[in-house]
């Protein structure tokens, strides 16, 4: 018994390392009132560019390269919404079906139809030595490859960012109201163009993750929704980094659920009831949080101020 | 004489535009990929228009899917929903009709191919009806609930055809073909085109009367176009108008599920829809959401799907290039739509922005 539910929380960790980045990203860009829903688009990019960077250049330029191609994605979800103020939702909706059409096609370009043979390095687990020994715990949060680390340090510095700098309070004052974060000498639009385009970014990691630290392939529409997911996750995660990551850890459980019941050898229970489940759990979780919102009050809102 | 015929002229030079645009962009991508341009182009065109069987048999055949889901989208973003679930109501709408297809068992009766149909119809419905649901119970946003529907239906087709629904040998993920008196009848002998295509251009004639000519349909396009001003109208139930836009466009989703199932394929299987569902968003945006411009869109990207399949066959070119253009011509639109509205309004008031921040204007709607 204790060997499969260790085993679970090692996989519902490395589950929620992708979904937390994304989430994180997202975290920052609603915080400045805008909402990306074209975050699925900027994660498959960044797997893609991953797998393709990573085969010739290694693991570390793999992770460059994500975050990179998230942020070229979400630069032209930046020009549409930020600058010309178009609908967020459209565009964003947009941008995800751009992005799974062009990775689909370069993916064909660079490995053939089949893509049969396709091997990409991935960074393995990394011990901490004694924390791993933990029981129950110890693998799970301490035997996790080197982005999962990461996260430990993000996670404080974030939440530092946000509460204790003046750039994490223009970055929630533009969020909140822009005309009074104007009128104070913030640059709403400078600010939510970073907004979007780190977002951007941290949801490349997220896609570089899941080839990188993962499947060690792509797949083609391999992000699967996840950047859908993300969204969800800061709604319940109340906009704040530590809720997120929490939030994230409840998703890596619900999908790393699979592989509990597996070695339980509960065979007869349907797996798509498995694979449907973070979805399902998605709805649960937005309805359950949506009605008391945390949400920035100027979230998606397309006029932005008289300036 | 010319007052009447300016309308129509219009029609035919944004037809004009959209197709040269879509052509410019099919050859720049083919280009840049590096691929034979002049031989996939020459695959794509016979693909989707090559000769009456290409027209009648790819172009139409794969039209009428898009045209009923793009309907679904038009009727939900009039109303202000932005309901991108049109393909999970598609599957569950085609899992519906194929459960009371098996049900009727081996010796149906004419009276239950609509039936199958309308299984389809209220399947559809009924999973929109779940996104409609939490959005007016728990304030859930449509666009991410329905997108979440969007897998759980994939994964439950997934269980209905290895489960319940499986062909009674128990060797392919589907269901048993659709016995002869429940498909939908061939129109034309020598091709595929079935009756669909009659029903998709009477309900998009049925919906643009309907909206242009109904206090129904008035309402729904107030609540779509400032749902704040609807309610305190005083005379218009925001809520009921939403919740009936969301199961109408469940609905035509649904239909067109059962259509392809009862039309196309005769059986239910989890790739049964390449994507229909996402391409519809294309359809209605493209067409402004104007239910006869949805059938143009969707006769235009059924050509596209067509000549794609035939690009992939024959030039080896990937059918997602085809996506990236449907993607790349949405985002043309709302460029074209925001500059044009940034501009007009810098002429009339010089103020910046002042656009309401509804989803039911994302795009200039027609009135």
């Amino acid at each position: 018994m204790m060997v499969p539910l260790e085993d679970f929380l090692a996989a519902a960790v490395r589950t929620a390392t992708p979904l937390a980045f994304a989430a994180l990203g997202e975290c920052v860009t609603e915080r400045s009132g805008v909402i990306n829903i074209g975050l699925e688009g900027s994660i498959i990019c960044g797997a893609l560019a991953a797998t393709i960077v990573a085969g010739g250049v290694g693991v570390t330029g793999g992770f460059a390269a994500g975050a990179a191609a998230g942020l070229i994605v979400t630069l032209i979800f930046a020009l549409f919404t930020v600058y010309l103020r178009a609908d967020q939702i459209i565009t964003g909706t947009a941008i995800t079906l751009l992005s799974l059409g062009f990775t689909g096609l370069v993916y064909k370009a660079f490995y053939g139809a089949t893509g049969v043979g396709l091997t990409i390095p991935t960074i393995g687990a990394v011990d901490i030595p004694l924390l791993s020994n933990i029981p129950l715990l110890g693998r799970a949060l301490f035997s996790q490859p080197v982005v999962t680390y990461a996260l430990y340090a993000i996670v404080p510095i974030m939440t530092w960012w946000f509460w204790r700098t003046h750039t994490g309070l223009a970055l929630r004052a533009v969020g909140e109201s822009p005309d009074a974060a104007l009128a104070a000498g913030v640059r709403p639009r400078l600010v939510q163009l970073l907004a979007v385009l780190f977002g951007g970014a941290f949801a490349g990691i997220a896609g570089a993750t899941l080839v990188l630290a993962q499947s060690g392939t792509f797949v083609e529409n391999m992000s699967a929704g996840k950047g859908f997911i993300a969204i969800a996750i800061v709604v319940l995660g109340r906009w704040t980094p530590l809720g997120v990551t929490g939030a994230a850890l409840l998703f890596g459980g619900a999908s790393a659920l699979q592989y509990l019941f597996q070695s339980l050898g509960w065979s007869n229970v349907p797996y798509q009831l498995f694979l449907a489940l973070p979805y399902v759990l998605t709805l649960v979780v937005l309805a359950r949080a949506s009605g008391r919102s945390a949400a920035p009050a100027a979230l998606a809102r397309r006029k932005l101020t008289l300036g | 004489m010319n007052r009447a015929l300016a309308p129509v002229l219009a029609a035919i030079a944004r037809v004009a535009v959209l197709l040269a645009v879509t052509l410019g962009l099919l050859v720049v991508l083919l280009v840049t990929s590096g691929y034979d341009a002049g031989e996939a182009m020459q695959a794509m065109v016979r693909g989707a228009a090559g000769s009456w069987y290409a027209v009648t048999s790819a172009t139409l055949v794969r039209a009428i899917p898009l045209a009923l889901a793009g309907l679904a989208v038009a009727i939900a973003f009039r109303a202000g929903l932005l309901n991108i679930g049109a393909e999970g109501q598609l599957l569950a709408g085609a899992a519906g009709a194929a459960a009371v297809a098996t049900l009727a068992g081996k010796t149906p009766g004419a009276y239950m191919l609509p039936l199958v149909l309308l299984a389809g119809v209220v399947a559809g419905g009924a999973w929109a009806g779940i996104a409609s649901w939490l959005r007016q119970r728990f304030g859930v946003l449509e666009v991410i609930s329905t997108i979440m529907l969007n897998f759980v239906a994939l994964n439950a087709v997934g269980w209905l055809v290895r489960g319940p629904l499986q062909e009674p040998t128990r060797i392919y993920p589907q269901t048993e073909a659709l016995v002869p008196s429940l498909q939908l009848p061939v129109l034309l002998s020598g091709s595929r085109l079935h009756l669909g295509v009659v029903l998709a251009v009477v309900l998009a004639f049925v919906m643009w009367w309907w909206m242009r000519a109904t206090a129904g349909g008035f309402r729904l396009r107030a609540v779509g176009m400032n749902a704040d001003a609807a309610a305190v109208s005083g005379r218009i139930n925001v809520a009921r108008v939403s919740l009936f836009a969301f199961l109408a466009s469940g609905a035509l989703a649904g239909l067109a599920g059962a259509v392809e199932l009862t039309g196309v394929t005769y059986a239910l299987y989890e790739s049964l829809s390449p994507g229909y569902g996402y391409t519809a968003i294309a359809v209605a945006l493209l067409a402004r959401l104007h239910p006869l411009g949805v059938l143009g869109t969707a006769v235009l990207f059924g050509a596209l799907q067509a000549g794609g399949n035939a690009m992939q066959r024959d030039a080896g070119v990937p059918i997602a290039l085809v996506n990236v253009v449907e993607a790349v011509l949405i985002l043309l639109v709302i460029a074209a739509d925001r500059l044009q509205d940034v501009r007009t309004r810098r002429s009339i008031t010089r103020t910046d922005d002042a656009a309401p921040s509804l989803p039911g204007n994302a795009v200039s709607v027609p009135s």
